[in-house]
């Protein structure tokens, strides 16, 4: 029954996370005073790219061909782990947060040997580029997420929030920490704009774009799914971890039903701010985004640091 | 001590601690004038609410008028007055080249855990969320004087005294709930006059070198050579 479940959420996880991108591409629009698309459009888009056929290089190897599966499966397991609408099922209990990190390594792994493969000079500038962003990301937020997993002393992302739902409202100085460098993290890891702009194919720019530029039909399509999963993933990550209130601890329809119900909401608020911040900041140039991470690995060290100076049990 | 087991006003206040602290590392990283400016009046203002926290707290009512010079002379006027001077010197475009800013921001980071480390034995006798409040106010004094030691424009020097100073009223208020209103009155006097003052230096220091970088005194000699 609880595996069950625990599919059943990685599903709705998985056909959610257009929903969110067209949401979020919704808000962006109003504020930037032009006429949005429908929030159902990137599920048309993604069945149009399903529907077409494939083009892909005559020098591509295998690598290039299988790097979307691996993607999309990679960041679904990663979804499997992060507990969306409820906190007690078994996918989320039997692994923790750096299998999450792990399975993004790994998905960003082949996405950039994808990137390589082809030979262009666009894949492997992208490819670069990636590797050189993650590279300072990463530590970044494991900091944040080590300041979590200080406080609930587990690294299981059940558990630990489990602990700060049991825990009631308690305001702690480590997490507005944690909170601020996990949103940078999470800003700079799904490419959205202070770091790469999603919308753009303009070659000085572009990161994320430029891996994927000879993808196409199918393949591109799993991709988009992909980086949409990703996005909704470090959403569910801030909204669940800091702000819990409302996620299902029973396994009841009506404690689901909530679960749901709050989570959309918080997901909703968190892409109306992320709107706002996209629409406010002008993308920073690339070698500027060296200190912007290093300025999020020092909240984050903060964090911990105010969690072991303010708060350390003695 | 758990935090979860501390009552609200204490949790508000460590809270409002670690932001006091993430002020000071701002203004630590910031090459531009105007911005600094701002974060310094966002810790005036943090300052504000913890006085406020402080004084409705401990049912202290000359606190709030405490809170409220802090309000108007530190979120107000001093901000104010810097960024009319730095508008009227034309500065507000110059980007200051910080050299080695992660260095800088890892220096205060280790700051920090030295000024931990210093007030250590205090926790002997005294509440643990006194050190840590202390803790921070002295850290924030110490990377103030980080601040001025690292940039080199005259405005960036004021703002870093200013929240050395900062960081001491942070401490004032949070281990002994508020200095007497004599004490109080005088220091935000002084504050007030220090800050008309060294707008006057501005002034000469630009007349004399044509510009506010401080480097630019280390020419300054004697004798010519």
């Amino acid at each position: 029954m609880n595996w069950l479940l625990a599919v059943l959420q990685t599903m709705l996880f998985v056909a959610l996370a257009p929903l969110l991108a067209g949401w979020l591409k919704c808000c962006k629009c109003r504020l930037q005073n032009r006429k949005a698309p429908s929030i159902f459009q990137p599920y048309r888009d993604l069945l149009k790219l399903t529907n077409k056929q494939p083009v892909v290089a005559k020098q591509a190897s295998w690598i290039f061909l299988i790097a979307p599966y691996i993607i999309f499966s990679a960041t679904v397991l990663a979804a499997t782990v992060v507990p969306l609408i409820a906190v007690d099922l078994p996918t989320s209990a039997s692994a923790d947060v750096i299998v999450m990190v792990g399975f993004f390594a790994f998905a960003r792994f082949f996405l950039a040997l994808a990137g390589l493969d082809i030979g262009t000079a666009f894949g492997g500038m992208g490819s670069s580029r990636e590797m050189t962003i993650s590279s300072l990301a990463e530590p970044a937020m494991l900091m944040a997420i080590f300041t979590l997993t200080m406080a609930a002393s587990t690294t299981n992302l059940s558990f630990a929030i489990g602990h700060v739902l049991n825990e009631g409202f308690v305001l702690r100085p480590s997490f507005v920490f944690a909170l601020a460098a996990l949103i940078l993290v999470a800003i700079a890891e799904t490419g959205r704009i202070p770091v790469d702009n999603p919308a753009t194919h303009l070659e000085l720019t572009m990161i994320h774009e430029a891996m994927i530029l000879e993808y196409s039909g199918r393949h591109l399509a799993l991709i988009e799914w992909a980086s949409q999963v990703k996005l909704m993933l470090y959403g569910v990550l801030i909204a669940n971890i800091f702000f819990p209130w409302g996620i299902a601890e029973t396994l009841g329809a009506q404690a689901l039903g909530y679960g749901l119900l709050a989570i959309m909401g918080k997901l909703a608020l968190l892409a109306i701010f992320l709107a706002i911040v996209e629409t406010l900041f002008a993308k920073m140039r690339l070698f500027r985004v060296q200190e912007y991470l290093s300025f999020a690995y020092l909240l984050g060290l903060l964090g911990m640091l105010s969690h072991i100076i303010l708060e350390a049990s003695r | 001590m758990n935090i979860a087991e501390l009552d609200f006003y204490t949790q508000a206040i460590l809270s409002l601690a670690a932001l006091v602290g993430l002020t000071s590392f701002l203004m630590l990283g910031q090459g531009r004038l105007l911005r600094l400016i701002f974060v310094f009046a966002m810790q005036g203002f943090l300052l504000t609410l913890t006085t406020v926290l402080a004084a409705y707290s401990l049912n202290n009512h000359h606190l709030y008028i405490s809170a409220v010079l802090t309000l108007v002379l530190k979120v107000i006027f001093i901000p104010w007055m810097l960024r009319r001077q730095v508008l009227h010197m034309n500065m507000h475009r110059d980007i200051e080249a910080l050299n080695n800013k992660t260095t800088v921001m890892l220096g205060g980071a280790s700051l920090m855990v030295f000024s931990y480390y210093v007030l250590q034995p205090i926790v002997q006798s005294s509440p643990v969320v006194m050190l840590n409040a202390l803790a921070v106010s002295l850290s924030v004094v110490l990377l103030g004087m980080l601040l001025m030691i690292s940039h080199r424009q005259a405005v960036a020097h004021v703002v870093g005294f200013m929240s050395i100073e900062n960081g001491l009223f942070f401490a004032a208020i949070v281990a002994t709930n508020g200095m007497p209103m004599v004490v109080e009155l005088g220091v935000a006097f002084d504050v007030l006059v220090a800050a008309v003052l060294f707008g006057i230096f501005f002034l000469h220091i630009r007349t004399s070198i044509d510009s506010l970088d401080v480097d630019l005194l280390n020419k300054l000699n004697e004798v010519d050579k």
